[in-house]
């Protein structure tokens, strides 16, 4: 079958999705009011709180929430085949994550453009909000540790891309400068600094010694370099160690500093490869290799663990962070929040839609692709791999080298891991801060001692579990944690929306059926892998850590739909003020 | 429209989209910036002496809107200032 019916069928989807399902959402469910004041208008300060033009503030929504999970997703569930991956994004993202990010950004308009966090110990009570800062802990937890894993796979698979990744750091800091210091336009500079990157990336395709190839320094994948480690085992460790301190001084520097005008820079590398995979696309028109349904994936069941692998790209509980942090501090009206929000989800569903058709095309024959995904752990290896080559495959549609595309393809990715990173260790440090400040532990509010703690906690985390290659390279392994992680966030918030709306006397369903859908999913998965795989006493692959950040998340899991159960059967009147 | 202002347009758009969140940063530092010379002004009322306040507090019907944003970005619910204050 040729390839573009799935990325035809996937958006003309998405497109009634927008146009009837969200629209039928807007005006029966939400009941969005033109006329009300938004916090953007009643709170206007200039930096937080300024009402947007509603194109400008989709694209910023759609830029904050777009990264390398949706692609690292999907590129590791299509070992199911490409049918089962291809429905769950294309259905999670038009009933769960469209209504799930929409809803998200009206409860905060309606609740003073607070926070998820914040609004949950006001549904709920105070000590929802501490399990709630919990969640959100083991989270960033999952995301600094998956991302510094796919970082250093990247720079292990494709040492070509390790020079421009480099580069982006001066260039960046150069940038915040000049912007904020001389007032300079940013659009200029930060082209020149894609120009530069991506010179430096065709650059480096073509000439060995500017490739980074830790591996060959240290004489080779099977040579021993020190305490039993191998070249790639090593590689993994001295990058890992490299990236941590990276995120430690990143993370505490200013944003204006690094952070920003990275994300601006990674902004223009979204457009480029959206652009280079569709058109790329357009032009090759590749046959799916893939089969609909893999009969050979037999070591792992589909269900539930589909649901969590693709975790961004169908519902993400992240976005309920950005919509209700940023997003809707800004929105003009309350009726844009349908077009944001809910067409901020198709667009990350777009993105992973082409995650999808990247590897299902890659393979030439059916053959190849069933023994490139022989099991659901070389999968979760060698996934965003496949999506690198499948997407330089793409590429070649229109007329770019596949060994320069990938290296592009590999700093894009990179550096969207790379700035996800940053963020989630600063988070985790604001996190660890509030905690401290909750209990009374001073030390812990300390900037350095939280940045110290996280970092450290990080690195041992993706350091621990052991891949195929060795010490540090089983990152991949936490994966299924950081999707539930992700997916409990989700149902919280979706729990938080079906409160209001039952609370309101609205019809809640819309959002209580992907919550109930999205615990259902978590808790058997987790029972599943905790109980019957991880366990380390009866457990058919133990793992003492696995073991218990599982533990952890399923006891999380129970925690929330006891809450959920009593904060629905709590017949309240409306706990937060609407006219405000 | 000519094809040119069209392009104009869009790329502009596109500027703005970027810009957005660096917008709030870069305000949010120069506030940080102009809190800090608020303090500076009108640090007696927070018990620091300040042997210039007979001259800063001149500044005090100017400066009358800031002031009151100052004072509710740093936690004071009403104006620490005597005499005529701003709520």
């Amino acid at each position: 079958m040729n390839s573009i019916w799935l990325a035809v069928i996937g958006m003309s989807v998405f497109a009634i999705g927008y146009r009837f399902y969200s629209k039928w959402v807007a005006e029966k469910i939400y009941r969005l009011d033109p006329n009300y004041v938004t916090p953007a208008h009643r709170y206007k300060d200039g930096v937080d709180f300024v009402p947007t033009n509603k194109y400008v503030l989709w694209g910023h929504h759609f830029t904050s929430v777009a990264g390398a999970a949706p692609i690292v997703g999907p590129a590791i569930a299509v070992y199911w085949g490409w049918l089962p991956a291809f429905l769950w994004v294309i259905l999670g993202t038009v009933f769960a994550a469209g209504v799930h990010d929409f809803g998200t950004l009206v409860l905060s308009v309606r609740n003073k453009g607070q926070s998820v966090g914040t609004i949950t110990s006001k549904l709920i009570g105070k000590r929802a909000k501490i399990m709630f800062l919990f969640i959100i802990l083991i989270l960033v937890l999952m995301v600094n540790a998956v991302f510094a894993w796919v970082i250093a796979n990247l720079f292990v698979k494709f040492p070509a891309s390790v020079l421009s990744v480099f580069i982006q750091i001066p260039l960046a800091v150069w940038i915040g400068y000049a912007v904020y210091k001389r007032k300079t336009n940013m659009l200029f500079p930060s082209l020149i600094a894609l120009a530069v990157m991506y010179g430096a990336a065709v650059l480096a395709s073509r000439v060995p010694a500017l490739q980074i190839d830790l591996v060959r320094y240290f004489g080779g994948a099977d040579s021993t370099v020190m305490f039993g480690l191998n070249g790639v085992s090593m590689a993994f460790f001295v990058w890992i160690i490299i990236l941590m301190v990276y995120c430690y001084i990143a993370s505490t520097l200013p944003v204006w500093k690094l952070l920003q005008p990275r994300d601006y820079i990674n902004s223009h590398q979204l457009v480029v490869g959206l652009f280079i995979l569709y058109a790329g696309l357009v032009f090759l028109q590749p046959k799916i290799t893939a089969p609909a349904l893999n009969g050979a994936a037999s070591d792992v069941s589909w269900f539930p663990l589909l649901f969590i692998t693709i975790a961004c790209g169908a519902i993400s509980g992240f976005h309920g962070l950005v919509s209700s942090g940023t997003s809707s501090k800004q929105l003009d009206k309350e009726t844009d929040a349908r077009f944001v929000g809910y067409l901020g989800a198709v667009g990350e569903g777009i993105l992973a839609l082409i995650a999808i058709i990247a590897v299902v095309t890659l393979f030439a024959t059916k053959g190849e692709f069933v023994a490139a995904y022989g099991s659901f752990a070389a999968a979760s290896a060698g996934g965003l791999g496949n999506f690198i080559n499948g997407a330089a495959q793409l590429a070649t549609g229109i007329w770019i080298p596949a060994d320069i595309a990938s290296t592009i393809v590999s700093v894009i990715v990179v550096s969207f891991a790379a700035t996800t990173l940053d963020t989630s260790v600063r988070l985790m440090r604001y996190i660890i801060a509030e905690i401290g400040s909750e209990y009374n532990l001073k030390p812990l509010t300390k900037t350095h001692v939280a940045t110290s703690m996280a970092v450290v906690a990080s690195a041992c985390l993706v350091l621990l579990p052991k891949g195929p290659n060795g010490f540090g390279s089983g990152g991949y392994l936490l994966w299924p944690l950081f999707g539930t992680s992700n997916q409990l966030l989700a149902g919280v918030s979706l729990l938080l929306i079906s409160i209001w709306l039952k609370r309101q006397g609205r019809n809640y369903l819309v959002t209580f059926i992907p919550m109930v859908f999205l615990f259902f999913v978590t808790l058997w998965a987790m029972v599943q892998q905790v109980v019957f795989q991880w366990n380390v006493f009866s457990g058919t692959n133990p793992s003492v850590l696995l073991f218990l950040f599982g533990g952890v998340i399923l006891v999380f899991v129970l925690w929330i739909i006891v809450e959920a159960v009593s904060a629905f059967n709590r017949d309240e009147t409306p706990p937060i003020s609407q006219d405000m | 429209m000519s094809l040119f202002d069209k392009m104009k347009k869009i790329i502009d758009l596109y500027d703005e989209i970027l810009k957005n969140p660096h917008r709030a940063e870069i305000a949010r530092e120069l506030r940080d910036e102009d809190d800090l010379f608020m303090l500076l002004c009108f640090s007696e009322v927070v018990g620091l002496p300040n042997p210039a306040f007979y001259y800063t507090l001149e500044l005090y019907p100017v400066i009358i809107e800031k002031f009151h944003d100052w004072h509710l970005r740093m936690g004071m619910e009403k104006s620490p200032l005597t005499g005529f204050r701003c709520c």
